[in-house]
């Protein structure tokens, strides 16, 4: 009855404990005011102050989004790693995305003109012969009229 | 046809490279140095512009509301040790002449705004202090840290010196000294 009781809390308790986020994670995607790294990458006072901070906020379970809400409030939208995908900064996430299907596009299109072009421009005759190269055909012609003199 | 669309991408593509060194020269070309190298060639730039957060009460402040009057301003951080160790020579200046007109007025640069209040309490600093978390103002300034410590005139012009690394310490103390003489004559 005991271990059931156990195992029944800890099944209550984990989605709890799995909600709060990591410190960790978050010096990953949070910047040094002063320094401009990331907190993880840096030992600056102020890097040390705002680390602290995010500890003592995990520690009571605050949400990722309310934590870096709260820093954005003090030290502004540079304080995230990653622009957030809301409003104009959304360009910065479509923007490459845009850039990489674009290429994408291009390349595809050149190739398949490439690999139209070549079939055209050599069309068999009745015998399923390719015709010659017109300089190539007129110097062969050039060659054998020396053998007709 | 191939020719043609070969032509176009290439334009294209040199139009993208050209549209980025444009880019990249506009920017060096207008990137501000700040004023503090201005008045370290002996120039007496305006002393740029900010409304902020007060940090010792509720509104904000302006640089403008002290047109008129002469202000020593001081840039730093709860986190900066030299910060707190020029605290109580800029409170008994603050102190000391503010019945000649002189306003003391600190700003907090890229700082958490609790553990700036707690500072300020525990230095007893009651002169009026700005939340500057993003540091905006840094770069309008052209601070290369904290503390550091300007002067601005009644005109608004910057004059004097810019003070680094603390005004008590023995290299800047005579010539805080002779700076909070000259903005109170200016």
């Amino acid at each position: 009855m005991r271990s059931l009781l156990v195992i029944a809390a800890a099944l209550v308790l984990a989605p709890v404990a799995a909600a709060c986020p990591s410190a960790a994670d978050l010096e990953g995607e949070l910047i040094c005011p002063t320094c401009k790294t990331t907190l993880d990458q840096s030992d600056a006072p102020a890097a040390r102050r705002i680390k602290s901070l995010i500890r003592q906020r995990v520690a009571e379970c605050a949400s990722e989004q309310q934590i870096k809400d709260e820093l954005v409030a003090q030290f502004g939208p540079a304080v995230l790693a990653a622009p957030p995908r809301k409003g104009i900064h959304w360009l910065a996430w479509l923007l490459p995305l845009i850039g990489l299907l674009t290429a994408a596009a291009v390349i595809s299109l050149l190739v398949w003109r490439w690999s139209r072009a070549r079939p055209d421009e050599a069309v068999a005759d009745s015998n399923g012969r390719l015709p010659l190269d017109p300089e190539l055909e007129r110097r062969l012609d050039r060659e054998l009229a020396k053998f007709d003199g | 046809m191939t020719g043609r669309l070969k032509v176009a991408a290439q334009v294209a593509a040199l139009a993208l490279v050209a549209g980025l060194f444009a880019l990249l020269v506009w920017k060096v070309a207008t990137q501000d140095e700040g004023a503090a190298p201005k008045l370290g060639r002996g120039e007496t730039p305006p002393a740029p512009a900010f409304s902020l957060d007060r940090l010792d009460r509720p509104g904000k402040l302006s640089l403008a509301a002290y047109r008129g009057r002469p202000v020593v301003l001081n840039f730093w951080a709860s986190w900066c040790v030299p910060c707190k160790e020029e605290a109580p020579l800029l409170e008994s200046v603050w102190r000391r002449y503010r019945d000649r007109g002189l306003v003391v007025l600190g700003i907090d640069i890229n700082d958490l705004r609790g553990d700036a209040r707690r500072f300020a309490r525990r230095n007893r600093m009651s002169y009026p202090l700005v939340y500057d978390g993003p540091g905006n103002t840094t770069t309008k300034y052209g601070l290369t840290g904290v503390p550091e410590t300007f002067f601005v005139a009644r005109s608004g012009k910057l004059i004097c010196d810019r003070l680094q690394a603390g005004v008590h310490l023995e290299g800047n103390k005579e010539r805080f000294q002779e700076c909070v003489e000259e903005v109170l004559g200016a």
